[in-house]
């Protein structure tokens, strides 16, 4: 199945890399995923799933892989923390975590936080029971490289009952500042029954060499428990990314997913719901708002499993420069889910000529009592809306600007916690003006 | 305070305005009449800044400046302000937020401070009982989902708020029932005064039972082909616009 490989010097290449920086691969998965790894090869744009995002091109293009940069002065992490927020601060820095940025200030009857690797050599039952049972490696090359080469991972742990009153944040931070760095990270998430948890990552970076992260995150739902995730990608344009997140919902459970998507240079999201529970409501949110050559791709799915569960997925997009937003949406409703609802909608603004959009719905449903819907729609910001705010004395740029905020407003309305929505807001207005 | 002096514009190759001819003074009320496509809305539209027109030929003078070489926010900040025939629905922003942003951008326009959030409030709540619109309209994104009535009062509302010196109402009695009609026109009267003009635009009569005008203009083929008061619209509502249509062609 090498047909959809662009060229197989990268896979090889990378296979090298992979084999040096995990020496002797004795670890059985870790050699299994090396394996169809070697086998998938990565994928080109020839791969119906990355028809539209060259990522392993740029990689080929733009990484040698020859080094394994881990080392890092880093000291100042202040520009990257989102302020205002007591939080649990987890960081990584080029993929190696950073105990001395790291600060778990929950009491451990709320969370653990442990080294996933040394939860693994333990043979810890829960977590061999959920590690790397989510994510599909047998067809998804960039994860089961990710499975093959992972360096350093978290297994984070909520018990049944706890209200984790603190953000999680973990910071993934790359010092490129003396050339390529390439990392990748593991993480499995267990949140307990009736538990309540918010977790954020983000990404940024120093330097101005580029560096690819390949991050996998495993998160188990269980019954009833709340999840709300977000994922914060502002960066610069020499970030090249893969993410993958799987989580698995149980029965009455809740989650909310936030992606921003604000800059880099491929930005790739594979985000995967799994509803393998009844009563289960979840609510996707994504933005993109991306300018220069940014190149954001959102691929999600909505796997509803079980019958009587709610979906709902809105994904809006502001493009600019020679930017680019891939949107792909699936939704399967297997044939047991009756009675389900799942909503799917993808808005797009195109500021520019250069800039677009590819946008693909897939709904797949077996089941005949459903309700389900999508939409998507592309095109440029309403010039009468624009005339009508000018005719009322306002700047041409701030009209702009206040229709923009008011469309991503949909999405960032949506954000729970204050500081974060704070802090998006900014961050949103700031690249709005 | 405006002087249009033979102007004629265009939309893609169509000519619409052919030679307008206008002096509107402080204190007055110019209704602007005439039959469909006859140019009525593109006056209205070239005056406010529609950049879709293209003025080929004349001039407008407002207030001494040069009308035509301003964007529609700096028209805006400088007096003037449309009431729209077709008020936008703007989703996600606010008529609180959106007004707010407006009045301090032309105050600082105007070398004025900008009002804080507390003066700004008491001066929307006095000028929304003189158009009587309600605050939870305001609360709602700007005209969505608001019925023909409630948009048309919201322009008033706006136009209460900016205090321009020159108001051009683009058929603002279009899709009022006589309710709707009455309270927009009495927000309209007590807007009024002899420092500031307003151009009504309106295809009916009725409207003009209302607002009383100084002088009613008939627009025919984008020409002002005849002048007059009050009167001149009793007489096109009682004879309608062919009478016009027939003096137009035997001259």
């Amino acid at each position: 199945m090498n047909l959809s490989t662009t060229d197989k010097n990268i896979t090889s290449d990378v296979s090298s890399f992979i084999q040096r920086r995990v020496l002797p691969v004795t670890d059985e998965l870790r050699s299994h995923a090396l394996s169809i790894f070697q086998n998938l090869g990565l994928p080109g744009t020839k791969h119906e799933e990355y028809k539209y995002t060259p990522l392993t091109r740029e990689l080929e293009k733009n990484f040698s892989f020859q080094h394994d940069r881990v080392a890092s002065h880093v000291k100042d992490l202040t520009p990257f923390l989102i302020p205002g927020v007591e939080a649990n601060v987890i960081v990584f820095v080029n993929g190696i975590y950073s105990r001395e940025h790291s600060a778990i200030i929950s009491p451990p009857s709320e969370l653990t936080v442990l080294d996933l690797q040394e939860v693994l050599d333990a043979k810890n039952p829960e977590v061999i029971r959920h590690f790397n049972q989510y994510t599909s490696i047998k067809t998804d090359a960039y994860a089961a490289w990710n499975t093959a080469d992972w360096r350093a991972g978290l297994f984070i742990n909520i018990p049944d009952q706890s209200v984790v009153k603190a953000p999680i944040m973990i910071y993934y931070i790359n010092d490129a500042s003396a050339g390529e760095v390439i990392c990748s990270n593991r993480n499995l998430i267990l949140t307990g029954k009736s538990s309540e948890v918010t977790i954020v990552e983000k990404f940024n970076s120093f330097g101005t060499g580029n560096h690819f992260t390949n991050l996998v995150t495993e998160i188990a739902v269980a019954e009833n428990a709340l999840l709300n995730f977000y994922s914060i990608q502002n960066d610069k344009g020499n970030r090249y990314q893969y993410t993958n997140t799987e989580i698995h919902q149980k029965n009455s459970s809740r989650v909310n997913t936030f992606s921003f998507s604000l800059q880099g240079k491929i930005l790739r999201n594979n985000l995967h719901l799994m509803i393998d529970g009844e009563g289960i409501e979840s609510h996707m949110y994504g933005l993109y708002l991306l300018g220069d050559n940014t190149l954001a791709d959102n691929h999600t799915v909505v796997d509803h499993k079980k019958p009587n569960s709610f979906t709902n997925e809105l994904y809006k997009g502001i493009m600019d420069g020679s930017s680019r937003g891939v949107f792909n949406g699936k939704i399967f409703v297997r044939p047991q889910a009756q009675k389900t609802n799942a909503f799917q909608a993808n808005r797009n603004i195109l500021l520019s000529e250069k800039a677009g959009v590819n946008t693909k719905p897939q709904l797949e449903i077996w089941a005949d009592d459903v309700k389900c819907s999508h939409g998507c729609t592309t095109g440029q910001l309403d010039e009468e809306a624009l005339f009508y705010l000018r005719t009322r004395g306002i700047h041409k740029d701030s009209a702009r600007a206040m229709m923009l905020y008011a469309f991503a407003g949909e999405v960032t309305d949506k954000i729970k916690h204050t500081p974060i929505k704070n802090y998006i807001d900014a961050v949103i207005s700031e690249r709005l003006q | 305070m405006l002087t249009i002096q033979n102007l004629h514009a265009k939309i893609d190759n169509n000519h619409i305005l052919n030679g307008i001819n206008l002096e509107v003074k402080a204190g007055e009320i110019h209704a602007i009449m005439g039959p469909n496509g006859s140019g009525k809305s593109t006056l209205a539209s070239v005056l406010a800044g529609r950049e879709e027109f293209e003025v080929m030929e004349g001039s407008v003078e407002f207030l001494g400046k040069d009308l035509l070489a301003m964007a529609p926010e700096d028209r805006a900040r400088e007096g003037i302000f449309m009431a729209f025939q077709y008020p936008v629905e703007i989703p996600g922003v606010s008529t609180i937020n959106f007004m707010k942003t407006s009045v301090n951008q032309i105050r600082v326009h105007r070398g004025q401070q900008p009002l804080d959030a507390v003066s700004f409030l008491r001066v929307m709540k006095e000028r929304m009982k003189l158009v009587e619109i309600d605050q939870s309209l305001l609360n709602r994104a700007l005209n969505e989902g608001f019925s023909g009535g409630e948009k048309k009062r919201n322009e008033i509302f706006q136009m209460s708020m900016l205090e321009p010196k020159l108001a051009i109402l683009d058929e603002t009695d279009s899709g009022l029932d006589i309710d709707a009609l009455r309270i927009v026109s009495n927000g309209v009267n007590k807007l009024r005064t002899k420092n500031n003009a307003i151009i009504v635009v309106t295809h009916y009569q009725r409207l003009l039972d209302y607002i009383i005008p100084d002088f009613v203009h008939v627009l025919y083929k984008g020409k002002i082909v005849k002048s007059g008061t009050k009167d001149l619209a009793l007489e096109l509502e009682a004879k309608g616009y062919d009478w016009i249509k027939d003096e137009v062609a035997l001259a």
